[in-house]
């Protein structure tokens, strides 16, 4: 098993390699709004810069899991080549599982011009340790924003998956504080911001990165959500599955 | 001989449509079937059962022994995937590649491209391969792993004659070394190239389950239509039937059916000669069986 689920991860990264627009599509923008806004007027503060750099990398990390499930699911359910799969001697775990850990391929992949720009044109600082704990972090706290992904992709065709998770990312990116930190949002958006998920994502990047005591709101907040878009995704899954395959 | 699939009594409704309505089929060892019927008969629903994709309503589906939605049973079969949905981005080889790693049993890369005339194109992206080779490729992924049975659906609709004669020898040395395969169509030019029996499906039933020779001569059936009040015995007619006030009559020969017809000198008007369709002919011949019954 574990063999089946190796050749479906490369096949997967192999696409996305070849084609790369889902990477270009979650890198660009947090790498063009790292150097428009980040390097300018965060960039010689090494606290602020380091939370920023963290910020943007989950930013990316964040369209990559959302929108890019979303995409994905959506259209794969669409093609003929996926039923096909469904009739080689394996279920369907070796590809959702090779689904996922190319995501978080791509996840990884998209923060590096972030993480470059942070190196060659800021003050952040920090040490390997915690480097690897805010890479381990950026994974983990993907999670509700892989399931809401998996929720759209099960339920939606790929254009309105397109444009629902466009729709959400932005938002979401916002309110949680990820393009402005959260001491200049707008009093009602940051009255609202701990209530949504990337904001506890958020703070426990800063913690991790920073050093920064998170929110506890938030955090209780984030693990309400991981678990109620983890059972909607379960659901629409199931639902998907008893359309298509029974 | 050793049933290698089967189906009893195997119903199967999508919401209120009936797709299959009590099949019963065997699939022996050995055999080269030729599944023939016109778009939405049914011929889908029931390769998908054979393949684990769906399950039946009612009745009953075996593969191998075992049930098609077991994975473990499914090492034995091959399927073709439809040519338009192969990824793109992939090369040739690595697309056989990852099949391959879904089966215990398989036949070495090289083999099996040269076998469909891919040799060549091992190391093209699949996206850049013409149609007709796109199909060769769909086609050769059914036989990676080693398969007992092999399902084909319209294997070579679209392609040029000499991709198609390529194709068919592939499939009938296949065939040849003791392989099984059931091969969809809607043109019947294709299955009496290849397949010694024949089963045609119309409206989620079986019509006929016959050898390749008897099933032509029901497809050359002509349908004579004409406007008559009372019509006397006429020989040759195989199925009639009567609406508003027209008379359709089925006979493999409408010369002789017409010359009779003038000779028996009853009135006539709108004398109308077509070829029937496939389901047509079928469809009547059944009823009028029915009808005996």
């Amino acid at each position: 098993m574990p063999s089946l689920v190796l050749a479906h991860t490369r096949y997967f990264v192999i696409e996305s390699i070849r084609v790369p627009i889902g990477i270009l599509a979650s890198a660009l923008f947090p790498a063009i709004a790292m150097l428009a806004f980040v390097v300018p007027f965060a960039g010689g503060d090494p606290q602020a810069a380091t939370m920023a750099t963290a910020s943007m990398m989950f930013f990316g990390a964040m369209s990559g899991a959302l929108t890019g499930l979303a995409i994905n699911v959506a259209q794969d359910r669409e093609q003929p080549w996926n039923p096909y799969l469904r009739t080689l001697p394996a279920g369907p775990f070796p590809r959702f599982v090779g689904r996922i850990l190319s995501t978080v391929a791509v996840m990884l992949l998209s923060v590096i011009p972030v993480l470059l720009e942070a190196v060659l044109l800021t003050e952040a600082t920090i040490t390997p340790v915690r480097l690897l704990l805010g890479l381990a972090v950026l994974v983990a706290s993907g999670i509700p924003f892989m399931l809401m992904g998996l929720l759209i992709g099960f339920l939606l065709s790929s254009k309105a998956a397109i444009a629902v998770s466009q729709l959400l990312f932005f938002p979401l990116a916002i309110v949680g504080g990820l393009l402005l930190p959260p001491a200049v949002l707008p009093g009602f958006v940051d009255t609202i911001s701990p209530f949504t998920p990337a904001r506890g994502a958020a703070e426990l990047l800063w913690a991790a990165t920073a050093g920064s005591t998170p929110d506890a709101v938030a955090l209780v907040m984030l693990a309400v959500w991981t678990v109620v878009l983890a059972v909607a995704a379960g659901w629409a899954y199931r639902r998907d599955e008893g359309r298509r395959f029974s | 001989m050793t049933v290698l699939a089967r189906t009893i009594e195997a119903t199967r409704r999508y919401g209120d449509v009936l797709a299959l309505d009590r099949v019963s089929l065997d699939i022996r060892a050995g055999e080269l079937v030729g599944l023939l019927g016109p778009n939405g008969a049914g011929k889908s629903t029931l390769i998908n059962l054979f393949v684990g994709l769906r399950r039946p309503t009612s009745g009953t589906v075996e593969l191998l022994g075992g049930s098609p939605g077991d994975p473990v049973t499914r090492r034995g079969i091959g399927v073709t995937p439809q040519e338009t949905g192969l990824p793109e981005s992939l090369r040739v080889g690595e697309i056989v590649d990852f099949i391959s790693a879904h089966f215990p049993k398989k036949v070495e890369k090289g083999e099996l491209l040269a076998r469909f005339g891919l040799s060549d194109l091992i190391k093209r992206q699949i996206g850049g391969l013409s149609g007709g080779q796109k199909r060769r490729l769909a086609v050769a992924l059914a036989f990676a792993g080693e398969p007992k049975l092999v399902f084909l659906d319209e294997p070579t609709t679209g392609l040029d004659v000499e991709a198609r004669r390529a194709l068919w020898d592939g499939v009938r040395a296949f065939h040849e070394d003791g392989g099984t395969v059931l091969l969809t169509s809607h043109y019947l030019e294709e299955i009496e190239a290849l397949a010694e029996r024949v089963v045609v499906v119309g409206r989620g039933r079986v019509l006929a389950d016959d050898t390749v020779r008897a099933v032509r001569d029901i497809v050359g059936v002509r349908r004579v239509s004409l406007s008559a009040a009372d019509l006397p015995d006429l020989p040759g007619v195989i199925g009639s039937e009567r609406e508003d006030g027209r008379v359709h009559l089925l006979t493999t020969d409408p010369d002789r059916l017409v010359v009779e017809l003038v000779r028996s000198g009853a009135p006539f008007s709108g004398l109308e000669i077509r070829p029937s369709t496939l389901e047509e002919a079928f469809l009547t011949i059944t009823s009028k069986e029915s009808a005996h019954a």
